[in-house]
């Protein structure tokens, strides 16, 4: 029994060994392998590493076994894992422009230099249950792979207008400052967008989504375009103290989305449309996405903005979407509380004993 | 067409809902009318709500078009016309003239249309109070006050600021005098083309569950002031492919630098190019 002190540890014990059995399910069916979940729930995988905040698609399929396929819990044994790793250096900003884009589309323009791409994507599917797939092996036979030949580098969609100085220019901040590391500092608000970024950057994806459609129903506003999607292949690289030079220590899957924003203009500025960015690791189109929105709608400061709604307001927005720690504390209330409680007890039998003295 | 899904994939009880939403919809012009919005296999935002429209309407002997940014051949378009083809069977076009339904995210085609066409259109946010009043409840109080300083103001307030009241896409327009409605994001170009049409126009936002439709001739106004009316802003290129000055124009970047400029409704385009090759020299 729960309450049973002496024997907390045999039910601990016991509560492990039920949770194999659980996670293993029946016996007659075959064990899943990692492999299988890091090949064919891909998706799954991209949000763990996302929400983990670490890069290892192999260690994400596992933490996923063995979270029974809960996200989040797998998503903690993932920031569980990384707190123990050193960091032993900052790799070199990644250059998305030279991506070798699998998908790549922008909504603001017919078509553009390089095309649009649209790679594999559930937007033309028509969400019917494919039945053919309850049965294995049944799957509609593959097509050919494609030439191995990579693709090209695709411009960014965004280029020439911000030659042209219509969108506000990406560029990296006054002295190119080490970033903030929300890992090693805590955040102080308000704080500064390399930290908002990296914070929304492993945000819970539904808390992202959430926060992204109220500015998108009038719960602040941010007149959104998606100038660019693009999802592919971008190259790691470091510089290394002994050398002094960038070399390539190997390729990450990432998706980035440029969302185009409500032009801004003042007696002295000439209108320019602005930027929201996100960036997810892996095939994570929802959540860069919706992160873009965020970002954009976080930087009412920079634009003079009246700060209004819940998704503009950094202390809200930012903090609460860590589904880590708002998991723990929301279930924290499973713990005992009965000191707590027995104080709120006590102090409610005293008001109550105290008002029916006063009552004649 | 698919088996084991009902002609236009909605059964009927629903198309009837759908409808009497419709007719009440078209007996107060412009007014947001609740409906039972299903989940569709398309996702929310994608043109649900003109589907639901669309399947409520059509019928076996009409010929459906379905337009996205003024092109037929646009992905999202490509893949509602493909989707009603398997769900109804009935016969799809790109010819605006030809089409007895037109379903459109957008745009208003560049052809007048007649009493004997209906224009579908799909609407993301159907409520016109949304930046100013983001709670459903109390713009629903204003619009049954005939309540709009709001809006007056927020022009005004673009007046002041930008010298120019027009919204760019999604001005918003007064509907036989009385209420205030979104024209859904066509770029305010295309308002004109709502006044007195003799279509009859309807309008679905499945996500925010909502219907309102102009019946045909009916006053359509964009917002303006006396002082500072509302203009139509005329395209400063020509297109490109059949030299047309009075259209709406897509910009076209491309990898010398040079944009193309091209009609954004592509059925016209191609009319007006055989008109001039059919034309006597």
């Amino acid at each position: 029994m729960y309450i049973a002190v002496k024997g907390g540890e045999a039910a601990i014990a016991a509560s492990w060994r039920l949770l194999d059995e659980a996670r293993r399910g029946d016996r007659a069916l075959r064990e899943l392998e990692v492999a299988q979940i890091r090949e064919q729930l891909g998706l799954l995988v991209d949000r763990v590493m996302a929400e983990g905040s670490l890069y290892d698609p192999e260690l994400a399929a596992l933490a996923l076994k063995q979270a029974r396929g809960d996200a989040i819990e797998a998503a903690f044994l993932i920031r569980a894992y990384r707190t123990t790793l050193p960091r032993f250096a900052f790799t070199e900003p990644v250059d998305t422009d030279r991506m070798r884009v699998s998908r790549r589309i922008s909504a603001i323009f017919k078509d553009l230099p390089g095309g649009q791409l649209l790679g594999p994507t559930f937007d033309y599917t028509q969400r019917l249950l494919d039945f053919r797939l309850l049965e294995a092996g049944s799957a509609a036979p593959l097509a050919t792979p494609a030439s191995a030949e990579p693709p090209p580098a695709v411009a960014p969609a965004l280029k020439h207008l911000a030659d042209e100085g219509l969108v506000e220019p990406a560029v990296p901040s006054a002295g190119d400052p080490e970033p903030d590391d929300i890992t090693r500092h805590p955040p102080a608000y308000p704080t500064p967008r390399p930290a908002r970024l990296q914070m929304l950057s492993r945000a819970d994806e539904g808390w992202l989504l959430g926060l992204a459609y109220s500015t998108q129903r009038g719960y602040a506003n941010t007149h959104p375009f998606a100038g660019e999607v693009r999802h592919g292949h971008v190259a790691v690289e470091v510089v290394p103290d002994e050398l002094g030079f960038p070399i390539e220590i190997g390729e990450i899957e990432l998706t980035e989305c440029q969302m185009v924003n409500q032009f801004v203009g003042s007696a002295n500025a000439p209108p320019q449309f602005t930027r929201g960015h996100g960036l997810a690791f892996g095939h994570g189109e929802r959540r860069a996405m919706a992160m873009s929105l965020v970002d954009r709608v976080l930087r009412a400061d920079e634009f003079d903005e009246e700060v209004t709604s819940p998704a503009q307001q950094q202390e809200f927005a930012l903090p609460h979407g860590d589904n880590i720690e708002a998991s723990g504390f929301v279930q924290h209330l499973k713990l005992p509380h009965y000191v707590t409680f027995e104080s709120e007890l006590h102090m409610v039998r005293t008001l109550r004993s105290a008002q029916q003295a006063e009552t004649p | 067409m698919n088996a084991g899904y009902n002609f236009a994939y909605l059964d009927e009880g629903t198309k009837r809902m759908i409808r009497r939403a419709l007719l009440k919809a078209v007996a107060v012009p412009g007014c947001q009318v609740p409906f039972g919005s299903r989940e569709m296999p398309l996702a929310y935002g994608w043109g649900t709500g003109g589907i639901q429209v669309t399947a409520a309407v059509l019928g076996q002997g009409d010929v459906l078009k379905v337009i996205d940014q003024g092109s037929d051949d646009t992905t999202n378009a490509v893949n509602i016309r493909h989707f009603f083809r398997r769900t109804t069977g009935v016969s799809t076009t790109e010819r605006t003239r030809e089409a007895t339904v037109i379903q459109t995210r957008h745009r208003i085609p560049e052809a007048p249309l007649t009493e004997h066409q209906v224009l579908v259109y799909q609407v993301p946010q159907p409520e016109p109070l949304y930046k100013l009043e983001p709670r459903r409840a109390e713009a629903t109080r204003l619009h049954a006050y005939r309540e709009y300083g709001l809006m007056h103001v927020k022009l005004y307030e673009d007046l002041t600021h930008w010298g120019r009241l027009d919204s760019s896409y999604d001005h918003p327009v007064l509907v036989h005098g009385r209420y205030v409605m979104s024209p859904s994001p066509i770029p305010s170009f295309d308002n004109p083309k709502m006044h007195r049409n003799p279509a009859l126009q309807l309008f679905g936002a499945g996500r925010e569950k909502r219907l309102y439709a102009v019946p045909p001739y009916t006053d359509v106004k964009s917002l303006d002031f006396e002082d500072h009316p509302f203009e139509v802003p005329m395209p400063e290129h020509a297109c490109a492919l059949c030299g047309s000055t009075t259209t709406w124009l897509d910009e076209v970047p491309t990898s010398d630098g040079v944009p193309l400029h091209t009609c954004s409704d592509t059925d016209h385009c191609r009319e007006q190019r055989e008109a001039a090759e059919g034309a006597p020299l």
